[in-house]
C-alpha cells in the first residue's frame, strides 16, 4: 500500500502524518467505494421485480380464464368424512347402542344461490324458515366449510338430490355417508345411555365446548354425555375437485376418520329387561348393584323416553311433548328423583340408635297402635298396635313407634351424622351427569336453609324416613349395600375400567349391630309377619325392607283436593344373599301406596340374577366336565 | 439543525410513495375485511400509519451517529425482548409472538429487532480497518445476526428469522467479499440445509414440501398457495374491482388482510394495478438506494443499503409467495399488510434513511 509506505516516510512530521491519516479515513470511509455493488444491488433489484412480474403475467394475462373459471365454480370440494360413535355394549359384550349407515345431505354455502333455498326447502320437506336461520347460524364460518341441513334421507330424498344434478340443478347439494346412532326399542335403559344431539348455540358459548365446533353430534345425557370424549370418533376429510355441475372428477386428498371408541358398560342387560318388565306401566325407578364393587348391574327410570328420536335432529314438536310432560320422562328418576324414603330409612336410624349407644339391643317398647311427643300424637301404620317391640320385631314389622322412640333417644344430629356415614345426602359420584344429593336434616341444615332451630318433634318424623329427608333410589341401593357389607361403601360406576378401581369408603361399625339388622331385613322377607313376604325366593336368603312413604304430611293432606291425587310411594330395598351380599336393588314405584307391593320388582331382578348366575354356573361345569375322556384335540400330538 | 430545514431536507418523493402504497393498503384492508370479524381493521390501520409517520420523524431526527454508538444497548435491550417474548409472549395460533400491551394492542418485538441489527451491522462494518473483512469479522457477524435470529425460530416464526439474513448478506457484500469467503460461506450454508431441515417444525417443513408441490397438501398449506394463485389469475388484466373479488370476499383466501393482501389486491386491480403497486415499490427501493449513494459517509451507506436489502427481500418472499414462486412463510408486505408493528418498523426504518439523507453534507 502506497499510504502505508507514506506514513513510514513522514514519521518525523507528526503534522503531515495526520494530515494523510485523514486522508486515508476518508477513503475509507468514502461511501463511493461501493458504488459498484450498490449498482449491482439495483440491477438484481430490477431482476427481482421481473420474476415478481413474470409471475402476475403468468397468472393473468397469459391464461387467466383458467383460473377465473376456477375462481367461479372454486373447483376444491372439501367433504366431511363423519366418524361413527363408538359403539356402548353391556358387561357380558352385547351391543346395546349401535350405529346404523345413513345419508345425510350437505349443503357448500359457497355454491348456495339464494334462490335456491324454497326449492331445497320444498324437495326435502324442510321448513324454510328453519333452513334459512340454521344458514345463518353458520354465517360465521368460512364458505367453503359445508353444512348438514338433513340426516337420515329416504330413497325419495336421495332420488331429488340425485335428479337435480344438471347445469340449472342444485350444485350445492351433496350426499354423504354418515352414521346415525342406533339405540335399543322400547326405551330400554334410556335414561342411563342418553342420547345425541346437535351441540346448542348457547353450550357453544360456555367454555366446557371449546373444541366443539357448530354442526357437531355430540352427547346430551346419561353416558353419551358423560363419556362423549370416549365415544366420538375425529370426523375425517375428502378432497375432491368438482366440475361445474357438483360431479366429483378427482380425489385431490383423503383424510381418513378415526372412529370413536366403544364403552363397556357395568349393565348387564339380563337383569336390565327383567327390571325393565317389572317397571313396565309403572312410574318410578329401580337400581340394582353390585355391593362388592359397585357396579350399577341395571338400572330403570319410567316413564322413559324414545332416544332414537335424538339420534337425528329432534324434531321441535317431539321436544315439546317431552318437556311439557308432568311426569317429565327426561329425569332420570334413579339419580335425580329426591324423594322421601319412608321405612326404607329404619335400618338406618337403627344403625344410629346401636351405633350412637342412644338404644341398646334389649331396647324394648310398646306399641298401642301410636304415641305422643311433644303434644303431638303420632300414629303407627297398624291400627290396633304391635305389642311389645324390640329391634327385630321392629324391623320386621316395621312398627313405627318403636323408631318414633329410638329417634326421640337418638335425636337428629346423630340420625343425621349416620344418615350421612351410609351415603345419604350427598352424591355417590357415579358417572352420570346431573346426580342429585338428596337431603339429609339436621339442626344445622335447618339453620342454614331457614334460620330456624331444629324443635324436637321434627325428629319423630324423620325417624320414619318422613319430613325434610329425601334420597334418590341410587342413594337407597348404595347405603344400605354398605351397611349389608358391614360398612364398606363401593362408588356405584356405570363403566367397566379395571384400571380405574378406587378403594371404597370404610366406616367403623359395629360387626355385631349391622349383623343384628341384617337379620331383621331378613325377618322382612323371610319370618312370618314380615312386610315383603312377596320378595321371598326359594332357596336364596333375600333381606329387604319396605317403604311406604307420604308425599306430604297428612294433616295438610286433609285440608287440600290434593290428598286424592297424591297417592304415597312405594319403595323396597332389598340383598342377597343376607350373609355374602352379591346383589342389592332398590325399586322406588311412585303412587304405589304400600311398600309391599314394590318388593316383587326387586325380587324378580334378584331372581334374575341367581337364574343366571346358576345357569352360567351349569355351562361351566358342563364344559369343564370330560364326558368321555380327553378329546383327540387336546391330545398332546406323538413325537417322531 | 433547524426544523425548517429538517421539513425541507425530507426526501418528499420517497415520503408521497410511502404515503400512497400505504393508503392503498389501507384500502385494501378495508375490501378485504368489511362484513368479517376484522371490519374495524382499516381504522386501525390508519392509526398504525399515523403513529409510523411520528416515529419515522423521531427516528430521523436524532444524529444516526448518536444511534450507531448506542447501538449495542438497543442490541442488548432487543436480545432481552425477545427472551421476554418466549417467556410471557401470548400464544396465538402456536406461536409466541407478541407481547400484550394495554388497549389490546401486540407489540412484536421481532419487527423492531431488525432496525436494531440494520444499525448494529453498519456500526461493525463502518469501523473495520481494512479493505475486506477478515474471516473473523464474518464470525463476529453471523454470531451478531445469528442470536436473534435463533430466538425468533424459537417462537417459531421462521420467516421473520430468515428476514434477519439479508442485513448481514448486505452488509458483508457491500463490504467487499473475497472470493474465497463466498466459496466457504456457500459450502457452509449447503452443509447447514440439512441440519436446519431437522431443526424445522413439522408444519414448516410442510410448507417447504407444499411450495415445490402444492396439490401434495391441498387441504393445509397448499390450500393457501392454491388459493392465492386462484385469486390472483382471476383478477386477470383489469380486476374485479374494489370489494368484488370473489375468492376474497368469499374467503377462500387465507388471511387477505394482512399476509396474502397483495393477492386479495391482485384480483380486484387485475395485472395492471399489479403493474403500478411494484413501479411504486421499484421506485421506493431506488428511493433509498439513491439516498445511499449520497450518504455522507461508510456507516449511512450501509445503514440506507441495510433497508434497501431489506425492503428487497420482504418483496421477494411475500409476494413471490402471493404468486407461488416463493413457499409459505408468512411475513408480512411491508406498509400494506395489516399489523402495527409491522407498519411502524418500516415507517422507522424509512426514519433511518432519512436520517442518513439529511446529514448527507456531514452536518
Amino acid at each position: 500500500m502506497v499510504e502505508l509506505g507514506a506514513r513510514k516516510v513522514y514519521k518525523d512530521f507528526p503534522e503531515t502524518t495526520e494530515r494523510i491519516e485523514a486522508r486515508q479515513r476518508a477513503l475509507r470511509d468514502d461511501p463511493k467505494i461501493a458504488s459498484g455493488r450498490i449498482a449491482f444491488f439495483q440491477y438484481l433489484a430490477l431482476a427481482v421485480f421481473l420474476f415478481l412480474i413474470s409471475g402476475f403475467w403468468e397468472l393473468q394475462v397469459r391464461n387467466p380464464e383458467i383460473y377465473s373459471e376456477r375462481a367461479e365454480r372454486n373447483s376444491i370440494k372439501a367433504l366431511p368424512v363423519l366418524a361413527p360413535r363408538g359403539k356402548i355394549l353391556d358387561r357380558d359384550g352385547r351391543v346395546i347402542v349401535d350405529n346404523h349407515s345413513s345419508f345425510s345431505l350437505i349443503l357448500s354455502r359457497e355454491h348456495l344461490k339464494p334462490e335456491n333455498v324454497p326449492i331445497i326447502a320444498a324437495g326435502l320437506d324442510l321448513d324454510q324458515g328453519e333452513l334459512e336461520r340454521r344458514l345463518h347460524r353458520f354465517r360465521t364460518r368460512p364458505r367453503y366449510e359445508p353444512i348438514i341441513i338433513k340426516e337420515e334421507l329416504t330413497p325419495a330424498e336421495i332420488a331429488f338430490v340425485e335428479a337435480h344434478r344438471d347445469a340449472n340443478g342444485l350444485p350445492e347439494l351433496e350426499l354423504v355417508h354418515a352414521y346415525r346412532r342406533l339405540y335399543p326399542q322400547n326405551s330400554l335403559a334410556a335414561h342411563v345411555i342418553g342420547y345425541v344431539g346437535e351441540v346448542s348455540e348457547a353450550e357453544l358459548n360456555s367454555p366446557e365446548f371449546i373444541r366443539y365446533e357448530p354442526g357437531d353430534v355430540i352427547g346430551k345425557a346419561g353416558i353419551e354425555r358423560q363419556y362423549d370424549v370416549h365415544l366420538r370418533g375425529v370426523d375425517g376429510q375428502r378432497q375432491v375437485l368438482v366440475d361445474n355441475l357438483g360431479r366429483e372428477r378427482r380425489v385431490l386428498g383423503f383424510k381418513p376418520a378415526i372412529p370413536g371408541k366403544n364403552l363397556q358398560l357395568t349393565i348387564d342387560l339380563d337383569l336390565q329387561v327383567v327390571a325393565e318388565l317389572a317397571m313396565e306401566g309403572r312410574k318410578g325407578a329401580v337400581v340394582a348393584l353390585d355391593p362388592r364393587n359397585g357396579e350399577v348391574l341395571a338400572m330403570v327410570s319410567r316413564p322413559a323416553f324414545d332416544p332414537n328420536k335424538f339420534a337425528t335432529r329432534i324434531r321441535p314438536g317431539d321436544w315439546k311433548e317431552l318437556v311439557s310432560n308432568p311426569d317429565n320422562p327426561l329425569l332420570n328418576r334413579a339419580t335425580q328423583a329426591q324423594l322421601a324414603p319412608g321405612s326404607t330409612f329404619k335400618p338406618v336410624v337403627a344403625l344410629a340408635g346401636l351405633e350412637s349407644g342412644a338404644i341398646d339391643e334389649d331396647f324394648r317398647v310398646r306399641c298401642p297402635g301410636g304415641a305422643t311427643f311433644y303434644g303431638r300424637y303420632f300414629k303407627c301404620w297398624v291400627k290396633g298396635g304391635h305389642g311389645v317391640v324390640d329391634l327385630h320385631k321392629g324391623i320386621v314389622q316395621s312398627c313405627d313407634v318403636y323408631f318414633y322412640n329410638v329417634g326421640n333417644r337418638v335425636g337428629i344430629d346423630d340420625i343425621a351424622r349416620y344418615a350421612e356415614m351410609t351415603g345419604f345426602g350427598r352424591k355417590t359420584g357415579i358417572d352420570l351427569p346431573h346426580e342429585a344429593e338428596g337431603v339429609v336434616p339436621s339442626s344445622q341444615w335447618k339453620m342454614r336453609m331457614f334460620r330456624q332451630k331444629w324443635y324436637a318433634g321434627e325428629t319423630i318424623s324423620v325417624a320414619i324416613g318422613q319430613g325434610a329427608l329425601t334420597v334418590t333410589p341410587l342413594q337407597l341401593a348404595y347405603a344400605i349395600g354398605g351397611l349389608a357389607m358391614g360398612g364398606v361403601w363401593y362408588r356405584p360406576h356405570l363403566v367397566k375400567d379395571p384400571a380405574r378401581r378406587e378403594p371404597p369408603r370404610v366406616a367403623k361399625i359395629n360387626p355385631d349391630h349391622a349383623v343384628k339388622i341384617v337379620h331383621g331385613m331378613y325377618g322382612v322377607v323371610n319370618e312370618p309377619g314380615g312386610t315383603a313376604i312377596r320378595a321371598r325366593i326359594p332357596g336364596i336368603s333375600v333381606c329387604g325392607k319396605t317403604g311406604t312413604a307420604q308425599l306430604a304430611s297428612n294433616q295438610v293432606l286433609k285440608n287440600t283436593k290434593l290428598g286424592q291425587v297424591l297417592k304415597d310411594n312405594a319403595w323396597f330395598v332389598g340383598f342377597a344373599p343376607c350373609e355374602s351380599p352379591e346383589i342389592v336393588v332398590a325399586a322406588l314405584w311412585e303412587g304405589g301406596e304400600h311398600g309391599y307391593l314394590a318388593a316383587p320388582i326387586v325380587r324378580d331382578v334378584i331372581k334374575a340374577y341367581f337364574d343366571k348366575k346358576a345357569r352360567l354356573r351349569r355351562a361351566l361345569v358342563a364344559q369343564a366336565t370330560p364326558r368321555f375322556g380327553p378329546s383327540p384335540e387336546a391330545m398332546p400330538a406323538a413325537g417322531p | 439543525m433547524a426544523r425548517y430545514r429538517l421539513v425541507r431536507e425530507m426526501d418528499w418523493p420517497l415520503l408521497t410513495i410511502a404515503m400512497v402504497i400505504a393508503a392503498v393498503g389501507i384500502l385494501q384492508i378495508y375490501s378485504a375485511t368489511h362484513g368479517t370479524g376484522w371490519t374495524g381493521a382499516w381504522w386501525r390501520q390508519c392509526l398504525y400509519v399515523g403513529v409510523g409517520l411520528a416515529v419515522m420523524w423521531l427516528v430521523a431526527s436524532v444524529d444516526y451517529h448518536t444511534m450507531l454508538n448506542q447501538a449495542p444497548i438497543y442490541y442488548w435491550a432487543s436480545m432481552a425482548g425477545l427472551v421476554a417474548v418466549l417467556l410471557l409472549g401470548r400464544e396465538v395460533s402456536g406461536g409466541k409472538r407478541w407481547i400484550p400491551l394495554p388497549g389490546g394492542f401486540h407489540f412484536q418485538v421481532s419487527e423492531f429487532v431488525k432496525l436494531v441489527l440494520i444499525l448494529q451491522v453498519a456500526r461493525y462494518l463502518s469501523d473495520l480497518k481494512g479493505d475486506h473483512p477478515q474471516a473473523r469479522d464474518l464470525l463476529k457477524l453471523g454470531a451478531l445476526v445469528g442470536l436473534p435470529a435463533a430466538l425468533v425460530m424459537k417462537q417459531p416464526d421462521l420467516g421473520t428469522a430468515l428476514s434477519y439474513l439479508p442485513i448481514l448478506a448486505m452488509g458483508i457484500f457491500l463490504a467487499g467479499l473475497r472470493w474465497q469467503h463466498v466459496v466457504a460461506l456457500a459450502l457452509i450454508g449447503a452443509l447447514a440445509l440439512p441440519v436446519g431441515w431437522h431443526l424445522l417444525k413439522d408444519y414448516q417443513k410442510m410448507r417447504l414440501i407444499t411450495f415445490l408441490d402444492p396439490s401434495r397438501d391441498p387441504l393445509g398449506s397448499g390450500y393457501q398457495v392454491i388459493q392465492s394463485q386462484i385469486a390472483v389469475g382471476a383478477g386477470g388484466m383489469w380486476g374485479k374491482g374494489v370489494t368484488r373479488g370473489s375468492q376474497t370476499q368469499l374467503r377462500f383466501l387465507p388471511v387477505p388482510h394482512t399476509d396474502f393482501i397483495f393477492s386479495a389486491f391482485a384480483e380486484e386491480h387485475g395485472f395492471v394495478g399489479v403493474l403500478v403497486m411494484l413501479g411504486l415499490y421499484f421506485l421506493l427501493l431506488m428511493q433509498v438506494v439513491q439516498n445511499a449513494q449520497v450518504a455522507a459517509d461508510r456507516a449511512g451507506m450501509y445503514i440506507a443499503m441495510g433497508v434497501a436489502g431489506l425492503l428487497l427481500f420482504h418483496l421477494l418472499v411475500n409476494i413471490g409467495m402471493v404468486v407461488g414462486r416463493m413457499p409459505v412463510t408468512g411475513i408480512p408486505l411491508p406498509l400494506m399488510s395489516y399489523g402495527g408493528s409491522s407498519v411502524v418498523s418500516w415507517f422507522m426504518m424509512l426514519g433511518l434513511v432519512h436520517n442518513v439523507r439529511l446529514r448527507r453534507f456531514g452536518i
